[in-house]
């Protein structure tokens, strides 16, 4: 059985059909990608896989448990995590909590300790500093872990939302365009990281991106959106060829 | 490791003796002042007033500040636990320091239910619609307490108690400084990230996880707990109760002092609190030009909340921090 499954997935906002028929499989451990042109409904299939909306058709199930209608939060607990096409972090919180905000699932403690700050809070809030130390030492951020996260430069903050969405050990991570915005020597190392992730946290990776490099160089399968609908689905390099796919981004 | 970051550092073992130093030095100063009867009745009369608007700001600094929902109702909370408290200790007929712990657990309690009640719906609201409910939820509170009978209606409930002035300066002060540490502990905890995440963001902080009504609920209760716990102070510092002395008014006032005191800051909170509170009656002596001082002072303080003089303080000091850290990694 797949990780993911999606089957006939869709949304209308109004009379557009953001999302319409849209099959998904994702497999454990994989790294499959999410193409398609400006405005195809890649965003909104991570909206509604991640509660922010609810669909008006279909089905979504992770590990054959169902999805749909559960909240954002619950869905974090059930094992998806994302990141933001346009970035969302703590800004005015440090580097260090951003990751730690997540980690309070795993190593939590009563709103009485809280308080007071006795009991298992100096041991956990400890655990809590050296688990985002090493989620931060991944990403290289340890070094800045102290600053605001509004202080960190583009490149940096991208990686930010990758290890806090970590943090929240998911079984299912979907990065919404992590290479925007980023130089081919950042997008370079940030393929590393990519394949660095999902084999260290053991976790698989849905992505949306528009570079091409980084979509043919470390996505194993694909899945291409137009309109709202799948246009094409397989292995990466089949997909990359397909005629109506290159149509579809270049144009008639 | 890093070791700036992980577990409680000397730095951090320094801070806290500090706090305590701070805490014992202005407690003995306070009783030096109040036993050798050195100030004047005036300055006295306002002793209490300074620790209880402490409390307010103090408290609600953890809606406005950490949270991040601006609200206007916070005198109403106040007003529900004063009078709540007030009308316990009145029926009560105990040692004093035992009827107003009783009265002040119950005038907290209750603000703290209200708030539930009122936070479920209020709360799903943002921005400004937030805060013109929550600015009518005080008015409503006013006029129902001004309406009622068992409350005294708009005559005032008297006959209370004085329990808490400033002879009682350690109960008050106790009180003052339990409510500034649990703030800030719990500030610095799980919940309270995960309440300043919502703060930053609320849609990642649902996206990992963080339920953002249950957060917001729980910073609202806390916050209208302890606004309760000075309304019972206060009830037991006057005497008497009456509900004008609870109008928007008063809730724009604490807020003032969090927003002067530069918002998500305790410490702030706590000094424009004890300012503010001094200011009018030391400048009752310029009498005439009083409130015109009063206003130039005011915003004075705001102006330098922003300026470029306190910007570069803090970039002075953040410079400073980023060349320790790279020291330390050499
Ligand atoms: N909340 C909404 N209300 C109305 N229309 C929406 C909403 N969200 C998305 N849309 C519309 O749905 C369509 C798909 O948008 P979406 O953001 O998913 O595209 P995308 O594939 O992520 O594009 P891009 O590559 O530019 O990020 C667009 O036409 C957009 O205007
Ligand atoms: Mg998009």
């Amino acid at each position: 059985m797949a990780l993911l499954e999606v089957k006939g997935l869709g949304i209308s906002f109004g009379g557009l059909r953001a999302v319409d028929d849209l099959n998904m499989e994702v497999d454990r451990d994989s790294l499959v990608g999410l193409i398609g042109p400006n405005g195809a409904g890649k965003t909104t299939a991570f909206n509604l896989l991640t509660g922010v909306y609810e669909p008006t058709d279909g089905i979504i199930n992770l590990d054959g448990v169902n999805l749909v209608g559960k909240k954002p939060p619950e869905i974090c607990e059930a094992g998806i995590a994302r990141t933001f096409q346009n970035i969302r972090l703590f800004s005015q919180m440090s580097v260090l909590d951003n990751v730690k905000v997540p980690l309070h699932h795993h190593l939590s403690y009563s709103l009485a300790e809280s308080f007071l700050h006795l009991g298992s809070y100096r041991k956990k809030e400890k655990e809590m500093d050296e688990r985002a130390m090493e989620i931060l030492s991944v990403f290289d951020l340890d070094k800045q872990a102290d600053q605001l996260a509004s202080n960190l430069p583009y490149g940096k903050q991208r990686k930010l939302e990758i290890a806090r969405a970590l943090a929240t050990e998911p079984k299912l991570l979907l990065l919404d365009e992590p290479a925007a915005g980023m130089n081919p020597h950042e997008t370079e190392e940030l393929m590393n990281t990519i394949r660095l992730v999902r084999d260290r946290f053991k976790v698989a990776i849905l992505l949306i991106e528009h570079d091409m490099k980084l979509v043919s160089g470390i996505c194993e399968y694909l899945y291409v959106l137009n309109f709202g609908t799948e246009l094409a689905s397989g292995k990466t390099g089949d997909v990359l060829n397909d005629p109506r796919v290159i149509k579809a981004y270049l144009g008639e | 490791m890093n070791k700036t970051s992980a577990g409680k550092t000397p730095a951090k073992y320094g801070k806290i003796v500090l706090n305590i130093l701070i805490t014992l030095a202005v407690y003995a100063v306070m009783m030096v002042v109040i036993q050798g009867g050195m100030l004047s009745r005036q300055m006295t009369s306002i002793i209490i007033p300074c620790c209880i608007n402490v409390m307010l700001a103090v408290s609600l600094c953890l809606l406005v500040g950490y949270l991040g929902e601006l609200t206007l109702g916070h005198a109403g909370f106040m007003s529900i636990g004063a009078y709540a408290g007030a009308l316990l200790t009145n029926y009560l007929d105990m040692p004093p320091v035992a009827e107003l712990l009783i009265g002040m657990l119950a005038g907290g309690i209750i603000a703290s239910v209200f708030a539930v009640v009122i936070g479920l719906p209020v709360l799903r609201l943002k921005g400004d619609y937030l805060a013109i409910v929550t600015l009518g939820f005080g008015e409503i509170i006013r006029s129902v307490i001004n309406s009622l009978e068992f409350t005294g209606g708009a005559k005032g409930l008297s006959g209370i108690g004085t329990y808490a002035t400033y002879k009682n300066f350690t109960f008050v002060y106790i009180f003052v400084i339990l409510t500034i540490l649990l703030i800030a502990n719990l500030v610095h905890s799980r919940h309270g990230r995960a309440i300043t995440a919502v703060r930053d963001n609320y849609i990642a902080a649902e996206a990992i996880g963080i339920h953002v009504g249950r957060f917001k609920t729980m910073a609202f209760v806390i916050s209208a707990f302890f606004a309760g716990l000075a309304g019972v102070i206060y009830a037991h510092n006057v005497g008497i109760l009456k509900p004008a002395n609870f109008d928007y008014n008063k809730s724009i006032e604490i807020l003032v002092m969090v927003v002067l005191g530069g918002m998500g800051n305790i410490k702030g909170s706590i000094i424009a609190a004890i300012i503010l509170t001094l200011l009018p009656e030391v400048l009752r002596s310029a009498a005439d030009y009083r409130m015109l001082l009063y206003s130039i002072v005011l915003i004075a303080m705001m102006l330098f909340n922003n300026s470029r003089f306190k910007l570069a303080i803090v970039e002075k000091r953040n410079l400073k921090k980023a060349a320790e850290i790279q020291k330390e990694g050499e």
